[in-house]
């Protein structure tokens, strides 16, 4: 009997210690005591955790090193691709720009008929200034075509083979063309100069030509069609004791960046090379 | 005969070189001519003995591409490598101080003819102007380009033409 009576004693006591404990517990007042013996463990956790970590990371190095070189060589492959394709597009694009302006030019000159054409090159000799284009006689092309862009004249076909023609351009220095000047509509000629610029030659005296003025080809002379623009005065040279007056001229074609041209296909230039007297 | 055919070859690949990138490296007006380089170093080498045809086959190209009166480069490379071959004879083993100066007189020699062709055929080029634009700064870029050149073509030379070695 007193065995039994002092096991549930024992049983009361321990169940109203835990249940004080519990107690206490729920009443935040083991907190301090519970730090003391779980915060070493939960340092201890850390420290092991890491170090199997850092472990674990030197075993897997060398697989995620050559994954991630392979990626980066596959994206330097891709950037350079892209890169590539880019200059392509913007090259494409130029090209579309400088067709269009030359089909718009083409629209709004409907009496002539076009052929377009590539520059491949330039003269060899530096004291002449012509231009080779792909096109030739098998494509139509005769000498003494016009030859011109968007902007305006370019010059001539002066030889021509079954595949290309050269181009003599207006800058050149035995080149020379009958123009007229607005808004005086003064007549005079364009003759190219060793510089590869241009200058007006042969202006009358009485004719108001200012910096500004237009030049356009005034098809005398059966060479070239009317009407082509070819630069606007820069700047204009008199004196009284000259004959003629001069100009300087800016052509509007630029001949240092010229890539893709138009002969025009339906222009005959007259030859009345006959039809001057000989002495 | 090999060293004659190879010369077609090469300048044809040169005169495409000279008319689409040479052409754009301007000093003022003036341009290198790798084609007269190509002639002098060629003709400048002691056992080369095609320096005749290559500067035949170097005028006819030149005559192709350009729009000069016919045969003047021809005249004038010919009479280049008359000079290159004068001078190899009387200069002792100093071939690329030789280069610089024929260069030097190789561009006033080509530049001679081809502005007296100009002028005789009737185009008003002013001398002066054309001296000062084209040949002088001509002659500086073509001293640049000589030492390249002159390594280039004095390779192919020995390539061609080895040493005999008396055994």
């Amino acid at each position: 009997m007193n065995t039994t009576t002092s096991r549930s004693l024992q049983t009361i006591v321990l169940v109203l210690i835990v249940l004080g404990l519990i107690g206490l517990a729920l009443g935040g007042y083991l907190t301090p005591l519970s730090r003391i013996f779980v915060n070493p463990i939960i340092q201890a956790q850390a420290w092991i955790t890491s170090r199997y970590q850092a472990v674990q990371s030197i075993l897997s190095a060398s697989e995620d090193t050559q994954l991630l070189r392979q990626r980066n060589a596959e994206l330097e492959a891709e950037v350079s691709r892209l890169q590539t394709q880019i200059i392509e597009l913007e090259q494409q694009l130029s090209e579309t720009k400088i067709l269009s302006a030359l089909v718009d030019f083409a629209r709004a000159n409907p009496e002539y008929r076009y052929q377009a054409a590539t520059v491949v090159a330039t003269d060899p000799s530096p004291f002449l200034q012509y231009v080779i284009i792909n096109i030739g006689s098998d494509d139509g092309i005769r000498r003494g075509m016009p030859v011109v862009t968007q902007q305006g004249l370019v010059g001539r076909i002066s030889g021509v083979t079954a595949g290309a023609a050269r181009v003599q351009l207006i800058t050149d220095p035995n080149s020379s063309i009958n123009v007229r000047i607005e808004p005086s509509g003064a007549l005079a000629m364009i003759v190219g100069q060793i510089t590869g610029d241009i200058s007006l030659e042969m202006i009358p005296q009485e004719a108001d030509v200012n910096a500004g003025d237009l030049v356009l080809t005034s098809g005398l002379g059966g060479g070239f069609p009317a009407n082509i623009i070819v630069g606007q005065v820069s700047g204009v040279r008199k004196r009284d004791l000259d004959l003629f007056q001069r100009a300087s001229v800016q052509p509007v074609v630029d001949f240092s960046k010229i890539s893709i041209v138009l002969v025009i296909t339906n222009f005959k230039p007259i030859d009345y090379g006959p039809l001057i007297p000989s002495e | 005969m090999l060293a004659t055919l190879i010369s077609i070859p090469i300048f044809g690949i040169l005169i495409v070189l000279q008319s689409t990138l040479v052409n754009h490296l301007t000093l003022l007006q003036g341009t290198a001519d790798i084609i007269l380089l190509t002639v002098i170093a060629w003709a400048l080498h002691q056992r080369v003995k095609t320096a005749w045809q290559w500067s035949i086959i170097a005028g006819l190209v030149f005559t192709f591409a350009s729009a000069l009166p016919f045969g003047v480069s021809l005249i004038a490379y010919l009479t280049i490598t008359a000079i290159t071959r004068f001078m190899r004879r009387h200069t002792w083993r100093i071939p690329l101080l030789t280069m610089l100066v024929l260069a030097f007189i190789g561009t006033v020699v080509m530049h001679g003819f081809s502005l007296t062709a100009i002028k005789l055929s009737g185009n008003p080029i002013p001398v002066m102007d054309a001296i000062g634009l084209i040949t002088l700064p001509s002659i500086l870029l073509n001293l640049i380009f000589a030492i390249p050149i002159f390594a280039i073509f004095n390779d192919l030379a020995n390539w061609l033409y080895p040493e005999e070695i008396e055994v």
